[in-house]
């Protein structure tokens, strides 16, 4: 048959047209990512993306100001109990700096987590009726919070003039930082939309996960509390690296250990290439289920 | 050889209907496998064991057909016959059982009408969304941005919120992004079911035009028995999962209708709570029951007289219903009547359990013969492309249409349909002239 198909191509060609030849049939157990089709999505990709954003601010009152309100009441909220009141060591940077620093990739994160595990779920409708690759729908989830995070930048500029710290050259890795939150939010969207589409109970799990996690992450407290010879263990929650990795590149704190860091991106990798395979798995099945 | 656009050969799908309809929870899926030996153990004592293995549909059995480059094939079928499952593995949304399609060529599909639009986002930015969903690039949209805005009629519109647009609007304008797709093989399911005439018209145009000038294959799904033999050059009929037959369109469209119908008398109760329907069954027709009110002809219809209905719905809770109505169907599947509280903006209020609605055809205009009566049940007085129906039963039963004179007089003469008429002058010339 596919011999069949080849002839067939040929015979186009030289009709001057060619046409891609598909078998649909059933492919159990593994499949392996397409990243070229992925590839030639992309454009979907993006205008996915632009929509989110676009539809998130629409008939709000307050629009983009939102995206800078989350962070800034949690840094307010955070600077009073946990500055103040509870005198958290912040590694000699005034607090609310110290925090908004880290809340910035934290808010990525958790921003990124809940829309892409939603992402299948909410679009369900094109997800029945059209053909397009179902990971670009939690990737483009992650992906729309960078409009957030870029808005919150800013207000974390203006912060750390106010206070007067400077970013040492140690900013030009900062990038490879964002990469990996944006690595880890992916890893986990991937297995979580995978997840949601066959049991709802997910969708109430976020609001817990998130929490849990935050307490994980050196967000509101320094990751120097955990004692040294915990810290590489303490590397398994990629969000740590991130936060420290965003401390060290904006505010000039110590960088963050080697060993950890190599624990970090492991655990990511090995989170993402599972969430992706597990993924594609499902992927044929969303359409009968969702 | 060469000139094959789409092969199917043995083509079959299964649902399980348990998982298309629940969720299944991480408790139940727990629960699931801590009871699997109870569940052997009982259904190896009791003898419902069949409980179990039904809980499998195949949407799709066995099917294989060949289409050719440049057809346009039509596929008709009851609801629930495998008609979109057949286009969803098509378009690769959901893969067969077993079985394959080998495919020629890039497929476009518009398996509803919409899809992929945000009611919050312009008809400009839709149309990129949507066309980006449908797997255009963003180059090919801009090169035919002016020819789909042209199509859709919604110039004046683009930068307006599709969610202020008129359901016409909107359909127009999701019709002319996917008519716009530039690929080998177009797949379109059911997007006359929606619209206006016009809108009709301009859609078969389109694509008619699609095959025959840019010698695309156009794969059609439709309920519109009429459009099927316009536009068609090849009809297949699904019943059950199965391809029952295959050829032209005429005579497809005639097997399938006299097929689905079976003739029911008048004035007795017609159990319709087992034909083959759609919507969301929150309120549904469970029996009808019609009558001519004249016993000379055994109450059967007749042309010009009189055809009352008694609706007997069951509702799950109380509603109310904007579009109630009997549908008259020609057997080469032409509305030809359809009387609807929608028209007259009416409203219904339904009552939880089972409600009796009383409705009378004061004239039937229909000339002796066989008709096909369809039934149709909503809470909007409109039906927006994307909703379902409480309940929509496209063939009932069919109907006889009876000639009262010629009962009378004991002649079978088929008359043609008289129309209100009445002259409304005469006037002569020679007078006229002079005035």
């Amino acid at each position: 048959m596919l011999k069949l198909a080849n002839q067939d191509t040929n015979d186009n060609v030289s009709v001057g047209r060619s046409r891609p030849f598909v078998r649909r049939q059933a492919r159990p157990g593994w499949v392996a990512i397409d990243f070229g089709e992925l590839w030639r999505y992309r454009e979907l990709l993006v205008f996915q993306a632009i929509r989110d954003i676009k539809v998130r601010y629409k008939q709000t009152v307050l629009g983009v100001a939102w995206a800078v309100l989350q962070p800034v009441a949690t840094m307010v909220v955070f600077s009073i109990f946990f500055g103040k009141l509870a005198k958290l060591p912040s590694d000699g940077i005034p607090y609310p700096v110290f925090t908004f620093c880290a809340l910035l990739p934290w808010q990525l994160f958790t921003y990124a987590l809940t829309y892409s595990s939603n992402s299948l779920v909410d679009n369900a409708n094109a997800v029945t009726k059209v053909y397009f690759p179902r990971l670009i729908l939690p990737f483009s989830a992650v992906i729309s919070g960078l409009i957030d995070f870029a808005i919150a930048f800013v207000v974390l500029a203006g912060i750390m003039f106010y206070y007067g710290v400077r970013p040492g050259w140690s900013v030009i890795v900062l990038p490879l930082f964002i990469i990996l939150a944006l690595a880890v939010a992916m890893s986990i969207g991937v297995w979580l939309s995978a997840l949601n589409v066959k049991y709802r109970d997910i969708r109430y799990t976020i609001p817990f996960l998130s929490q849990f996690w935050l307490f994980a992450t050196p967000v509101a407290y320094s990751s120097s509390l955990v004692p040294e010879k915990w810290q590489t263990v303490y590397g398994i929650n990629p969000m740590v690296s991130v936060v420290d990795g965003f401390r060290w590149a904006l505010l000039g704190r110590s960088a963050p250990s080697i060993p950890m860091l190599i624990v970090s991106v492991i655990a990511t990798v090995v989170l993402l290439a599972c969430g992706l395979f597990y993924f594609r798995r499902m992927e044929k099945s969303f359409a009968d289920i969702v | 050889m060469s000139n094959i656009a789409i092969r199917i050969e043995g083509l079959s799908k299964r649902y399980r209907i348990g998982v298309q309809n629940n969720y299944p929870t991480f408790r139940e899926a727990l629960m699931g496998t801590a009871l699997v030996p109870l569940r052997k153990y009982r259904s190896w004592t009791s003898s419902n064991q069949k409980e179990y293995d039904s809980g499998f549909v195949w949407a799709l059995r066995d099917v294989d057909f060949d289409v050719k480059q440049g057809e346009i094939v039509g596929i008709i079928g009851r609801n629930g016959a495998g008609k979109s499952t057949l286009l969803k593995i098509l378009t690769g949304i959901t893969e067969p059982t077993s079985g394959y399609a080998d495919i020629y060529g890039r497929v476009g599909s518009l398996l509803e009408v919409g899809t992929g639009f945000h009611m919050e986002l312009t008809g400009r930015e839709n149309i990129f969304m949507n066309g980006a969903i449908l797997g255009m690039s963003r180059q090919e949209i801009k090169r035919k941005f002016d020819e789909i805005v042209a199509f859709s009629e919604v110039e004046k519109f683009l930068d307006t919120p599709v969610k202020r647009y008129s359901s016409g609007m909107y359909m127009r304008l999701a019709f002319a992004v996917a008519a716009h797709l530039e690929t080998e093989i177009l797949i379109v399911d059911e997007v006359l079911a929606v619209g206006d005439i016009e809108f009709q018209k301009k859609c078969i145009g389109k694509m008619q035009d699609v095959s025959q000038s840019q010698g695309r294959t156009v794969l059609f799904v439709s309920h519109n028995m009429d459009a099927i033999q316009r536009l068609c050059t090849r009809c297949l009929l699904l019943d059950h999962g199965r391809l029952v037959t295959q050829g032209d369109p005429a005579s497809t469209v005639l097997r399938y209708i006299s097929h689905n119908s079976s003739q029911a008398q008048p004035k007795q109760w017609i159990d319709v709570s087992n034909v083959g329907r759609m919507g969301t069954g929150e309120a549904r027709f469970v029996a009808i029951q019609y009558s001519s009110l004249n016993e000379t002809v055994s109450f059967h219809p007749y042309k010009d007289g009189p055809l009352e209905f008694l609706l007997a719905i069951e509702s799950d809770s109380p509603m109310s219903v904007g579009s109630l109505g009997v549908t008259i169907f020609n057997r080469t599947g032409t509305m030809l009547v359809d009387a609807n509280i929608g028209t007259t903006s009416e409203i219904i209020n339904l009552n939880t359990g089972r409600n009796i609605v009383r409705l009378r055809i004061e004239e039937l205009h229909l000339n002796p013969d066989i008709y096909i009566l369809g039934l149709w049940l909503d809470k909007k007085s409109k039906s927006i492309g994307y909703d379902q129906p409480l309940d929509y039963i496209e063939s009932v039963c069919e109907i006889e249409v009876v000639n009262l004179e010629s009962i009378e007089d004991g002649i079978k003469e088929a008359a043609p349909v008289t129309c209100k008429f009445r002259i409304l002058s005469v006037t002569n010339e020679s007078i006229a002239s002079k005035v």
